[in-house]
């Protein structure tokens, strides 16, 4: 362990991760984060043979655990963000990313994080929901080109009545690899962003929580929403597919993802005419409804 | 004369002690009332902060609670020290710790000075006030409210609803005739003395310390008993939500708030560093600096209130996904689904795109793929043309298709045979216009039968289908809870005055465009409909929806001698 969670601030806005082999997009992970204010990263280090845990053990603001129990047992690293969440989030508004997400929201330029919760707050807000976006180059993946498209219009929600949450799927991965089997397209809900309390967790990744009350992140009107821009598809996601079809990491039924592991080795173009490129505006995106202002001017 | 601020501070003191000190630095006397609450360090740190500035009084006497009479105390008291040690302010400003002038001090100087007996408060009566959250007006002035609104929502209400139900009501003193406005205003010396030094004033406020939030209405009603000018106006922008809480001004609201041209605004952001090193400064800024001009930000918070409460029509994302039953309409933008003139019609969507500029989609529901316009394997937004991903969710796919073309008209085809689980919901929606021409679909295998290696009873089969598909469809689209505007006519009404019905179906699409159709699309050969259907009846089954054969044929051996019909051979 690196970092003293003693260090806390009762207002400081917590960053939680667990991450395995993340060098090359840690430092544009972390920058992006603490732009937006937010004080401490508290890392989960699952293995990393790559650098990642001494790096992250040379930055001010990260405490990190190093843990070597393998990812599939922890349930996809959602027992330890849930243990350290309760251990250390209460109170605090906690935002649960992998190491590829990057949160955006309105404003986002010129108000930090901050202005943000205040609002969510102000509103009684305790969960802020963000779906996954995920970019792509154009030309294939191999080729390293910037992740600077993405699919702008073709997400299929449906409720989820139990959990009282949204189940969003659609985007790149659904139209190259899921086209025969939308159902198990990746769930793009997400809610990062909690003011926690000790007795709220994380139930399905950070798709939901419990208690249910907290997946409400929208209504009939425009609830204020952010997006995780999914800095996934880069050349090195065809290394890391191979890897993680080896490892059969994913909860569940693991065999179910083979073909998608495949089709990504595969070196596939997620780019088409219709491919929509980021203007780095938060407006773009609030514009083309991906995500919403609601009542936040 | 000189202007003096009455500042009301509880939170975010620092930048309160920033904007007292700017003032007093400019000869405005300001008085400041610290909340009791806030803890003793704090009130001391900021009165350090303010200590070398001779017109500055802070004084600390109540504990402000929302919506209570002792805003209106901490605001008499800190008014009574302006008046006592300021002879030389002629109007009072009240503001919050929280407030930012918006122009230099000088200015507001200036235009007070040219309007020396004018007081600046809204004050409007009960029966014309609009912006109560709660409905609660007049009732402000009549009813007891003894328990805390906010911390309290459940009992309050309740107390209200039984004093209404019994009937009770407080008599409001003869002197006064009650008036609600913003809390925040700017009065002329002589009218705040004529309200502070009243002879009845025990007795005003006695009343009004158990009015409901008398900070609307304490001054509001006052200055109508004493002012010589009012301007029912505040001086202070603010804007609220639709809870009634104030909303709050970012830095990316400075170009917004210069150009606003009002002198004060509240609330704002306590991180909101570049307005406060923008406005705490002498520099005029660019603009003309007349007349306060808000009507620029109260367009943009009406239209997020707008936003917040309905949403923006057809879009469904993360955090916008009405209930389908309790949407008026459910896609962005007007559509148009046709079903039968494409095979009635040789290239009929090449010839009604060419006809109306619109983006004529093929069959978006058929089976083997949604035939975009252009053939395109990808459309908007990334659409695919995958039918397996459509059907997963069909909804979603139409409404993502009216979405994505927001501005241009979509028309698409459909047939008996498509995927007829979209039609619930485009029968439910006021943006769709469908046309069907019925028994259309026995064309194709009309032509079809008449090959020599055709299959009748594959044929039969098909058509039975289309034809049990078709009345499904039909039945679904004639409820009574249908919303989208539907033609139907049979095959044999429409080829009666063809011309005339199409004429309508395009008049329909693309309104406000009055084009006579003068290049008719060539219609198919429909020489072997007629012993088709014969021969389908032969075979026991009874081809209902084209209409009556024998007006069918009639029509298409006299329409090829009339010349009524143009028949492509």
């Amino acid at each position: 362990m690196a970092g003293d969670p003693a260090s806390i601030d009762r207002l400081d806005i917590l960053v939680f991760c667990t991450l395995r082999n993340e060098i090359a997009r840690l430092p544009g992970f972390l920058a992006h984060h603490r732009a937006l204010g937010v004080r401490r990263f508290l890392i989960v280090d699952n293995a990393s043979t790559d650098g990642s845990a001494d790096f992250l053990a040379d930055q001010g603001d990260v405490i990190l655990w190093r843990a070597e129990a393998s990812y599939r047992l922890a349930r996809f690293g959602m027992d330890w963000i849930n243990h350290l969440l309760a251990r250390y989030g209460q109170g605090h508004w906690c935002l649960t990313l992998d190491a590829d997400e990057r949160l955006v929201y309105p404003y986002w330029q010129t108000r930090p994080l901050s202005a943000l919760t205040e609002w969510l707050e102000s509103q009684g807000r305790e969960a802020f929901g963000a779906m996954m976006l995920d970019l792509y180059p154009k030309g294939p993946l191999s080729a390293g080109g910037g992740l600077e498209w993405f699919d702008a219009g073709n997400y299929v929600i449906q409720r989820k009545p139990g959990l009282n949450c949204l189940w969003l799927q659609g985007g790149p991965r659904a139209r190259a690899f899921f086209a025969d089997k939308p159902r198990q397209a990746p769930t793009l809900t997400k809610i990062p962003l909690v003011r926690w309390h000790w007795r709220y967790a994380y139930h399905n990744a950070t798709h939901s929580l419990l208690p249910p009350r907290l997946n409400a992140v929208y209504d009939k009107g425009e609830l204020t929403s952010g997006l995780l821009l999914h800095d996934k598809f880069r050349p090195l996601v065809l290394d890391k597919s191979a890897e993680e079809k080896f490892r059969r990491a994913h909860f569940g039924r693991p065999e179910d993802f083979d073909p998608y592991y495949d089709s990504l080795i595969a070196d596939p173009e997620l780019w088409h005419p219709h491919s929509t490129r980021l203007t780095g505006s938060w407006r773009q995106l609030e514009a083309l409804g991906l995500m919403s202002r609601g009542g936040w001017v | 004369m000189t202007v003096g601020f009455v500042l009301l501070c509880h939170q975010s003191l620092g930048r309160a002690a920033q904007v007292a000190a700017h003032l007093a630095e400019r000869d405005c006397p300001v008085v400041v009332h610290v909340d009791t609450r806030v803890s003793a360090a704090d009130r001391g740190a900021f009165a350090e902060k303010l200590k070398g500035l001779a017109n500055v009084r802070v004084i600390s006497r109540q504990a402000c609670e929302w919506g209570t009479w002792s805003i209106v105390q901490a605001t008499l008291d800190a008014a009574g020290v302006m008046l006592r040690d300021f002879p030389g302010v002629g109007h009072v400003f009240l503001a919050s710790g929280s407030c930012l002038p918006l122009r230099p001090v000088q200015a507001l100087r200036d235009y007070l000075g040219q309007r020396p007996d004018t007081d600046f408060i809204e004050s409007v009566t009960t029966e014309d006030v609009g912006w109560t959250v709660g409905g609660l007006d007049i009732e402000r002035f009549t009813l007891r409210f003894p328990v805390s609104w906010r911390k309290h929502r459940r009992l309050f209400d309740t107390y209200v609803r039984l004093q209404r139900r019994v009937g009770f009501r407080r008599r409001i003193p003869q002197a006064i005739t009650p008036h609600l406005g913003s809390q925040w205003w700017c009065l002329t010396r002589d009218t705040l003395a004529a309200i502070l030094e009243a002879d009845d004033r025990p007795e005003i406020d006695r009343y009004f310390r158990r009015v409901w939030i008398p900070d609307e209405s304490y001054f509001q009603t006052l200055a109508r008993r004493y002012a010589r000018r009012i301007e029912s106006r505040s001086l202070t922008l603010s804007k609220f939500d639709v809870h009634g809480r104030p909303h709050l001004f970012y830095d990316d609201h400075l170009q917004l708030l210069r150009r606003s041209d009002c002198f004060v605004a509240r609330k704002i952001w306590p991180g909101a560093g570049a307005l406060y090193t923008a406005f705490l400064s002498d520099d005029p800024g660019q603009g003309a600096h007349g007349e306060p001009n808000p009507g620029k930000i109260d367009r943009l918070f009406a239209k997020a209130t707008e936003r917040r409460v309905k949403g923006r029509t057809g879009l469904y994302m993360q955090s916008r996904f009405p209930r389908p039953d309790r949407v008026n309409a459910r896609t962005a933008a007007p559509y148009a689904v046709l079903q039968g003139l494409d095979v009635l019609f040789a290239d009929f969507e090449g010839w009604l795109s060419r006809l109306t500029g619109s983006r004529v989609h093929g069959r978006l529901f058929g089976a083997e793929r949604a035939a975009f316009a252009g053939g395109e394997q990808v459309f908007n937004g990334g659409l695919s043309d995958s039918p397996i991903l459509r059907d997963y969710n069909p909804q979603a796919f139409l409404a993502n298709l009216i979405w994505n073309t927001r501005g241009e008209r979509q028309i698409f085809q459909f047939a008996p045979q498509d995927n007829l689980a979209i039609l619930p919901f485009v029968a439910t929606d006021p943006q769709a216009y469908m046309a069907v021409v019925s028994g259309a679909w026995a064309i194709p295998l009309a032509m079809q039968a008449v090959r020599p290696d055709a299959d009748f009873v594959a044929l039969r089969r098909e058509a039975a289908l289309l034809q049990r598909q078709e009345t499904e469809a039909l039945d679904l689209l004639s409820q009574p809870t249908s919303k989208a505007r539907l033609r139907h006519w049979s095959l044999v009404e429409f080829l009666e005055r063809a011309q005339d019905h199409l004429q309508l179906v395009v008049d329909e699409i693309s309104p406000g465009t009055a084009r006579r159709l003068t290049d008719m699309p060539q219609m198919v050969d429909l020489t072997p409909l007629p012993q088709f259907l014969q021969a389908l009846r032969n075979e026991g089954m009874q081809p209902v929806l084209a209409g009556d054969l024998g007006d069918l044929e009639a029509l298409i051996q006299g329409g090829e001698k009339r010349g009524r019909l143009r028949v492509a051979k």
